[in-house]
């Protein structure tokens, strides 16, 4: 198995730590793990994305021109990556500001309100566990446990009170994600 | 096994030089590699092993603290990126001149000047042809994963001391910032008193006492006739090195008609480009030089007696394909050697890559494989 | 009384220490360096320092120095004697270390090196050679030459406008809190050679005692580079350089105080 995909979004949504929670959650699976930011001036509320592999062999490049699933949350992100998909691979989109919409036939696409969720759910900084949850919903490479694992690794002890809260937020995510059929 | 961690390239730098008995880093900070200083500085390991951290004035500084604190025959290591490392060429020189063991890191960015942060290799020429002043060289070492940030530290300061020359980590932004699995190694202590001057042999400025002559660190000899005995030692080390540790990788080499060379991040593009070409029925391989200096000349000599074509791939210019054909001519063959890369900070795709070998070897791809003998 | 009486062992006076080596000295007839070697020596000596010593020479005259006293050195790149006696001393905390340097080598390439070394109050002792020009060379301009000094460089006296001014590094290292012990010296009388020696007796103690920097300037003499004879190099530097670079401690503290100039 070789999980190859892409995180992007605004800087702020926590597009590095959801990638940063599925590579630990990864290793707790004795997976090989590749984690790969854009870093720079942008990382401060620009653009932001990180490349994340999950794999049961030796990971090759760190660079792809395609992916299986890409994980996208805003417009700009959406014009650049939605045509970097593998053909029979995933989409995973917040519609929250995304004035075109995906219209690949060639795709599985998904849709999770997660800006909406996580307002309901009084807590906006829940928001990229909630598109995690429907990540793992949608591509479930990963067992739960090991998710639940890989973050209390991730995070510093000093916030493992806030594990239940965040485990909340996958649950809604894996509720609320649903397939968009482009006609 | 050891402890398993998610961790970046630079912050495994760190927590690897403390793990292996690191008696001081002296550094300043740049993009981007500054998580190495920031890691060490969080991790405060003068209150665990007693290594001492330092953040310097200026680039020129940290080397030349590195050159004090190496004289003395303790593991000494700085890290910087590509305009730090300018700036230190002249302590770097003076290292090498003095033959002090120590560990050098070069997370290397775009240049030339002030460049870009994006991860580069364009400092190759720079890292295994010198750099500074004089005939000298460095042991140069290509991590590509961050696995091997970790164990190029420990590689690096045995490989230093073994010669008692600097050894450096070439590394690029992209490994730096990368985060993979990582086994961390089990500590060691660092050198006791005795060991450094046992380890040492005992050249190494400790303080003098009345049972040995004065040692003296320099680089100087006025008399011509003096330097030249030195720099002919220094060459002779220069050739152990080649001849003793020399580390490449070869990965589907064997029935390769083709032969991509690549170190670092590069190599890993490459290693996918491989899988990607092989599909498409090219007989592709891959070389990855593990040591930039000493270069695998021999392997790739070997691969030059069958191979029909090599393209190095870069994120450069295109610097190691000289030493690929200097290796390619030595061997008689009439391989062809192209060169592919991107400059400015940008990594090429596998597809590049494989589109560029396509491209540059098109005539031999259309008429069918000429070996060379 | 024949010269055998006179060299009986009983009637010794004075000898040179043991820590001065027999190498030949390549220094000029009159230059003060020797005699700052020679304070160095019987310190480090008398103190009882000589396997807790590093030394690390310059670029410049006292390039050296490594052949002239039994300890052990390093030979630093032009201006960064500092920063190697930082690295020595931070991985060294024991050791006696300090740093030899003159004023091309402390006061214009290595002056960010100096006053980060001081700033950050490294427990070392720096002595700085100050005869107002490069004699390594050949006699160029130093940043403390005087105005109107003739040199290699300025064949027609240094000229402010064009130069800049004689720097008074010492000054601006007494402002730093990192520095406990700060003075200026001379070694061009043998007043001036005994009140030295005191001086850079108080600085080894400082160091020893972790009081922070200890800074030690020696007004000297460079008869080759001036152009003068020793003796009128002597009275030159009384009438000229003295004034400029007036002698006396500027600071005794310890690392962290500020004092009163």
């Amino acid at each position: 198995m070789t999980e190859e995909m892409i995180i992007a979004g605004f800087g702020g949504q926590g597009v590095l730590s959801m990638g940063k929670i599925l590579a630990y959650s990864g290793i707790m699976e004795d997976k090989e793990v590749t984690w790969f930011p854009s870093y720079g001036p942008e990382m401060r509320g620009g653009t932001a994305n990180v490349t994340v592999i999950v794999s049961d062999t030796r990971i090759s490049s760190p660079v792809l021109q395609e992916y299986d699933t890409a994980i996208i949350l805003n417009q700009q992100s959406m014009d650049k990556f939605e045509k970097a998909v593998k053909p029979g691979g995933v989409l995973l989109y917040d519609p929250n500001g995304i004035v075109n919409p995906p219209t690949r036939t060639d795709i599985n696409i998904f849709k999770v309100e997660a800006t909406k969720a996580s307002v309901e759910m009084g807590n906006p900084k829940v928001f990229n566990m909630i598109v995690f949850g429907s990540y793992l919903k949608v591509r479930p490479i990963l067992s739960l446990d090991n998710v639940e694992k890989g973050l209390a690794k991730s995070l510093p002890e000093r916030y493992h009170k806030l594990i239940p809260l965040n485990l909340d937020a996958m649950q809604k995510g894996r509720e609320i994600v649903e397939e968009v059929n482009v006609v | 096994m050891g402890e398993i961690k998610l961790m970046k390239g630079n912050e495994v730098l760190a927590e690897a030089a403390i793990r292996c008995g690191c008696d001081g880093y002296f550094g300043y900070p740049i993009t981007p590699q500054s998580e190495v200083m920031e890691t060490l500085m969080a991790r405060e390991p003068w209150k665990e092993t007693g290594m001492v951290v330092l953040q310097a004035e200026s680039e020129v500084a940290s080397i030349n603290m590195v050159y004090g604190a190496a004289a003395t025959g303790k593991k000494i290591m700085t890290s910087s990126s590509s305009p730090g490392i300018s700036l230190m060429a002249e302590g770097i020189s003076y290292l090498a001149g003095a033959e002090l063991p120590c560990l050098l890191v070069n997370v290397q960015r775009g240049g030339p000047g002030l460049g870009t942060i994006q991860p580069s290799q364009a400092d190759y020429f720079q890292a295994v042809k010198g750099g500074g002043h004089g005939d000298y060289k460095l042991i140069v070492l290509a991590p590509s994963s961050v696995q091997e940030m970790n164990d190029f530290v420990d590689l690096g300061f045995e490989l230093a001391f073994k010669y008692r020359n600097p050894a450096m980590i070439l590394a690029d932004g992209a490994i730096g910032q990368m985060m993979e699995k990582v086994e961390l190694a089990d500590y060691k202590p660092r050198w006791t008193k005795e060991e450094v001057v046992e380890k040492n042999g005992g050249w190494a400025t400790t303080g003098k006492p009345s049972s040995r002559k004065k040692n003296v660190i320099t680089s100087l000899e006025m008399a011509s006739n003096d330097m030249e005995v030195r720099n002919i030692n220094l060459q002779a080390k220069y050739r152990k090195m080649e001849e003793e540790d020399v580390r490449y990788e070869a990965i589907q080499c064997d029935d390769a008609e083709f032969i991509l060379v690549a170190f670092g991040t590069a190599a890993r593009v490459c290693q996918k480009a491989v899988e990607v070409a092989r599909a498409k029925g090219l007989k592709v391989g891959l070389l990855r030089p593990i040591t930039l200096f000493p270069f695998p000349k021999t392997i790739i000599k070997e691969l030059a007696r069958k191979a029909v074509g090599f393209l190095s791939v870069e994120m450069s210019a295109g610097q190691m394909v000289e030493d690929i054909k200097l290796a390619v001519y030595d061997a008689g063959s009439n391989a062809r050697v192209n060169y592919f890369g991107r400059m400015g900070g940008i990594i090429p795709t596998p597809t590049e890559v494989v589109e560029a070998l396509e491209d540059k070897f098109s005539w031999e791809l259309s008429y069918g494989v000429k070996r060379s003998y | 009384m024949d010269i055998q009486d006179i060299i009986k062992p009983e009637n010794l006076v004075y000898q040179k220490t043991k820590l001065l080596t027999d190498t030949p000295m390549h220094y000029c007839p009159g230059c003060s360096h020797g005699v700052v070697h020679k304070i160095l020596a019987e310190l480090i000596d008398e103190m009882g320092l000589q396997d807790k010593s590093i030394g690390v020479a310059p670029v410049g005259c006292a390039v050296f120095a490594y052949n002239y006293i039994d300890i052990d050195w390093q030979e630093a790149a032009h201006g960064r004697a500092p920063a190697v006696a930082t690295g020595i001393s931070r991985v060294n905390p024991d050791a006696f270390v300090f740093t030899y340097q003159g004023d091309g080598d402390l006061a214009s390439i290595g002056a960010a090196e100096i006053m980060h070394a001081c700033n950050r109050g490294e427990n070392i002792l720096v002595i700085f050679i100050n005869n107002g020009i490069y004699g390594m060379t050949g006699g160029q301009m130093a940043p403390t030459t005087l105005e109107g000094m003739v040199t290699a460089t300025t064949p027609n006296g240094r000229n402010v406008e064009l130069n800049g001014y004689p720097m008074r590094i010492t000054n601006l290292i007494a402002q730093l809190p990192g520095t406990s012990y700060v003075t200026r010296q001379s070694v061009h009388t043998a007043g001036g050679v005994r009140k030295c020696k005191k001086a850079v007796k108080k600085a080894i103690q400082n160091v020893l005692d972790k009081k922070g920097t200890s800074f030690v300037e020696v007004v000297s003499t460079c008869n080759s580079g001036w152009k003068l004879s020793p003796v009128a190099s002597n009275k030159w530097m009384e009438e000229n350089m003295i004034p400029y670079y007036p002698l006396g401690d500027m600071k005794d503290s310890v690392k962290g105080e500020h004092s009163e100039n």
